[in-house]
């Protein structure tokens, strides 16, 4: 296994607050890696560092063994880093299907002229993506919402749109920003599943920010416990969550206790 | 209401959505090529000012609509097309040359002016080409040599392979040119909203955040939607002159593009209908005032009395109806009326319900 | 002493553009809607306090007319929310911007069927007297136009800072959800800060009218206070004022010392320029949003 993505040192200030202190880790190819922490402990900032929305203050961070710090946010698509948002944010006024073929717009080839005239390059392309964003259609079990438009769907089907949508980019690492909040019991659990089937039949890396520890624990090889911006704690699920440092970060107490109570809540 | 069966992924490529669509577009297109024969020369010259804004309006469109960056400065794309069709045709330059160069100049001249304004969102934007609309209105009295100031130029005979046409001489060869363009960029409208740039424009106008996420490149698809805008605008301009005959820095003044805007959102923001239907109420008002007015005065039995403004208040009165009571436009309402019949004695009220989308402030609170 | 009666005349120039862009930033800043047709505020308000005084229509004193017009304004901008602009909560913002125009086409062509198309003058006590300070000769208009600014600015500052219903309204500003929980009748508040805007506009409007004539089509200098109030920053009541005293001075001295037809266009060279360095103005209150 080799790191896909790696963060080295990385700082991020606002002001004066430190939102990202001194992070460094790496998610390996083929892993399902989660950011956990309570709020405000630094979970979306890293997502948005990594998707180039926010430049850091210090440290690196490379995607394949390359500095990603000297690129545009658009070009991140491009590497093959897609990502979903903690509040939606989808195309509203545009269908289901239309919303998903902006996903592939990373894979477009014709131009300004050929697409203004329509050839038949452009046309083939068009069925090309068609069929690509089909089997994520197929995938995501999207069939009904085709031709829906988002404003009018629910937000249990959005969350799932939205994952679609960055299937569509055919990406090398996908990023989900807490994709199981607000889903009920069922959704979450199907959530789930696709996370993993994501992982072992697409062959995708997952790096996800997740309240749900149920779901954090079911899915995910390795978990990163981040506390006011700085690491506490890197392992797998069981090591993370009896970890003293996190118990005390959601608990607020050193009781010996807690890590029990921690595992009764989740 | 028709259910299509879509058998193929085509059927969603295809630019039509079933034979009968095609069949209706078809008949109004042959109407509009018979039209000479039906309508007599003044009516013919309203039909083809008509279509002029409808190009102007399709243009604006791409931006405002497809794309959701607002311009108030699109008078300005007018005259860089005008003026650059005319002085290229001065220059020696044949009609089927200057015309798409005229247009071409536009579209760099959007392109290129767009590219520093891409940081600027709604309001700020606005301001931006609302300033460059006076901007060039200036500049052509400053660059009198090149274009003659507020004297003005005159828009010579187009020459195509030797056939001359003219607005008075022979209005029903002035009338096909114009429909002509207006099909080719109805057919080039609809291709970019088909392919992946159109999509990129949607994705631009609901959310930039996500659509650079998605890979778009935000400030060029910003730059090519303006240029794409520009240039359309730019050959209504080129249009506007030959129909015009003589126009000056006057002709494409600041008020000229608030009209556009507010064309296009009677019309209905978002299609290629709204355009038509707002080049439509601008084409017709001061007709239908003209109208009024007499009847009006018919009835008070005094001589007929001018009143300035009243055209633009008119046109005022009917944007603040609309935009209280229908803000889809006249598009918007069609749709309603047409599905009223179509689903006839099944329609309700609430089929069309007002989705209440709620401020989505850029500010951080 | 030349270059300063250059600075004096463009500083009471720039008084009324700040005025009708502290208009704009007002309602801008308490509703985040654009009142394009806050130049025809302006217009309305002259012609109103024109109406009430000038001897060819009501012929009232002239100090008992600029409070009737100033009240009617403020009645009017009140109106205008409370009947129109709130029926349009939750639509685009550009859908009020597009209605605001609207609104001014409306407005000018009511003022144009009431006082008529061509150029009056209000009759004015200040109008054509001098002020001497030493050597310096000025014009009472000019130099009224800037103590009224200054007072009205101060009375604004301390409003907005000190008063309660003032800071309600700056509350209402920031967050207007929060501020509906805490017990502040946004929706009044919103009305009043129209009618606020219409009453600033009713001021810069006689002001401007103090030194010259008036007729409907005056409300297009609404765009050069626009741009004003860009340069200086859109969501900022001072730099409103501020962006106003710099296209106030550089008008006059471009046309001064620059060759003919370059001197208008300045003021919107400079806003290119603004927009390109500083897109958010001089003062600029602006946040990216957050995902």
């Amino acid at each position: 296994m080799t790191a896909l993505l790696e963060l080295e040192n990385v700082t991020l200030r606002f002001g004066g607050v430190t939102a990202v202190n001194k992070v460094s880790f790496s998610v390996e190819e083929g892993e399902v890696f989660a950011l956990v922490g309570p709020n405000g402990a630094g979970k979306s900032t890293v997502f948005n560092l990594v998707s180039r929305f926010y430049d850091p203050a210090e440290g690196d961070i490379r995607f394949a063994g390359e500095s990603i710090l000297k690129r545009q946010p658009h070009e991140m698509a491009g590497l093959g880093i897609a990502r979903t948002f903690q509040n939606i944010e989808l195309f509203d006024h545009a269908t289901v299907l239309q919303n998903l073929l902006v996903g592939r717009h990373r894979h477009r080839r014709g131009n300004l002229l050929t697409e203004t005239l329509f050839t038949p390059f452009v046309r083939r392309e068009e069925r090309r993506h068609r069929e690509a964003v089909e089997k994520v259609i197929d995938f995501l079990d999207l069939q009904p919402y085709r031709e829906k438009y988002i404003a009018g769907l629910p937000y249990g089907v959005r969350k799932v749109v939205e994952m679609g949508r960055a299937l569509a980019i055919e990406p090398r690492l996908l990023l989900l920003d807490e994709p199981a909040s607000g889903l009920s019991v069922e959704e979450t659990q199907d959530v789930a599943f696709w996370i993993e089937d994501i992982k072992t039949q697409m062959g995708i890396t997952v790096l996800m920010v997740e309240h749900d520890m149920h779901l954090v624990a079911s899915v995910s090889d390795r978990v990163l416990a981040l506390a006011d911006g700085k690491m506490l704690a890197l392992g797998t699920p069981k090591e993370v969550q009896t970890h003293p440092k996190v118990v005390e970060a959601y608990i607020g107490s050193t009781d010996p206790m807690a890590g029990a109570k921690v595992r009764a809540a989740v | 209401m028709r259910t299509v069966f879509k058998t193929s992924y085509d059927a969603d490529i295809r630019m039509f959505k079933h034979g009968a669509q095609a069949g209706w577009y078809a008949l109004l297109l042959v109407l509009a090529v018979v039209l000479p024969w039906l309508f007599n020369t003044y009516w013919l010259g309203e039909a083809t000012n008509m279509l002029i804004w409808a190009i102007a309006g399709m243009g604006l469109m791409i931006l405002v609509g497809q794309t959701g960056q607002a311009s108030l400065g699109h008078a300005a794309f007018l005259a860089i097309g005008c003026y650059a069709n005319v002085l290229l045709q001065m220059h020696g330059l044949p009609f089927v040359l200057a015309f798409p160069l005229g247009g071409l100049i536009a579209g760099l001249a959007g392109f290129f002016i767009a590219f520093p304004m891409a940081r600027l969102h709604g309001i700020y934007l606005a301001i931006g080409t609302l300033a460059l609309a006076i901007l060039i209105d200036d500049l052509i009295v400053i660059a009198e040599p090149l274009t003659a100031g507020v004297v003005g130029l005159f828009a010579p005979d187009i020459s195509i392979f030797g056939l001359d046409i003219n607005r008075y001489g022979n209005p029903w060869l002035f009338y096909w040119l114009v429909l002509f363009v207006t099909v080719l960029i109805v057919l080039a409208y609809r291709n970019i909203l088909r392919s992946p740039l159109g999509r990129s424009f949607a994705a631009v106008r609901d959310s930039e955040v996500s659509a650079r996420a998605m890979g778009v490149n935000v400030a060029l698809t910003k730059a090519t939607a303006f240029g794409v805008s520009a240039g359309i605008t730019g050959l209504a301009g080129a249009l506007m002159g030959h129909f015009a005959g003589i126009f000056n820095n006057e002709t494409f003044n600041i008020i000229i593009s608030i009209q556009l805007l507010l064309m296009i959102v009677i019309g209905g923001l978002g299609s290629i209908h709204g355009a038509f239907f707002g080049a439509a109420v601008v084409a017709l008002l001061p007709q239908a005032i003209a109208i009024g007015r007499d009847v009006v005065t018919g009835w008070l039995g005094s001589s007929s009395v001018a009143i300035p403004g009243l055209e633009s208040a008119i046109f005022g009165f009917i944007l603040i109806a609309f935009i209280l009571f229908e803000p889809l436009g006249i598009y918007g309402r069609w749709i309603k009326i047409r599905t009223y019949f179509e689903l006839f004695p099944f329609y309700r009220k609430d089929m069309f319900r007002r989705q209440r989308s709620y401020l989505k402030t850029e500010r951080m609170r | 002493m030349d270059v300063l009666q250059l600075v004096v005349s463009g500083l009471a120039n720039g008084c009324v553009y700040g005025l009708i862009a502290l208009g704009f930033v007002l309602i801008y800043k308490a509703t985040e809607a654009v009142n394009f047709a806050q130049g025809d505020f302006m217009m309305l308000g002259a012609f109103l306090c024109l109406g009430f005084t000038n001897e060819a229509f009501l012929g009232l004193p002239f100090w008992l007319s600029v409070p009737l017009a100033i009240l009617a304004m403020g009645v009017f901008g009140y109106a205008l929310d409370a009947l129109v602009i709130r029926k349009m909560f939750g639509q685009p913002q550009v859908a009020v911007v597009i209605l605001t125009i609207a609104l001014g086409f409306v407005l000018r062509f009511l003022a144009g069927v009431i006082w008529g198309h061509q150029p009056v003058s209000l009759e004015s006590p200040i109008a054509g007297q001098d002020v001497r300070f030493g050597g310096l000769v000025l014009g009472m208009d000019e130099v009224t136009i800037i103590v009224v600014t200054v007072l009205l600015t101060g009375g604004l500052y301390f409003y907005f800072n000190s008063t309660r219903l003032g800071v309600a309204m700056q509350a209402s500003s920031q967050n207007q959800l929060a501020a509906y929980y805490m017990g502040i009748p946004v929706k009044r508040l919103n009305s009043l800060i129209w009618a606020l805007a219409g009453m600033v506009a009713a001021v810069a409007g006689i002001l401007y009218a103090s030194k010259g004539s008036i007729e409907p089509s005056m409300g297009l200098l609404g765009i050069k206070a626009f741009a004003a109030a860009v340069i200086g920053g859109f969501g900022s009541l001072p730099g409103a004022l501020l962006g106003g005293l710099i296209v106030g001075l550089i008008e006059p001295f471009a046309g001064r010392y620059m060759p003919s037809g370059y001197s208008q266009i300045m003021p919107y060279l400079l806003l290119f320029l603004i927009l390109i360095v500083r897109p958010h103005g001089i003062l600029a209150q602006y946040h990216s949003k957050k995902v």
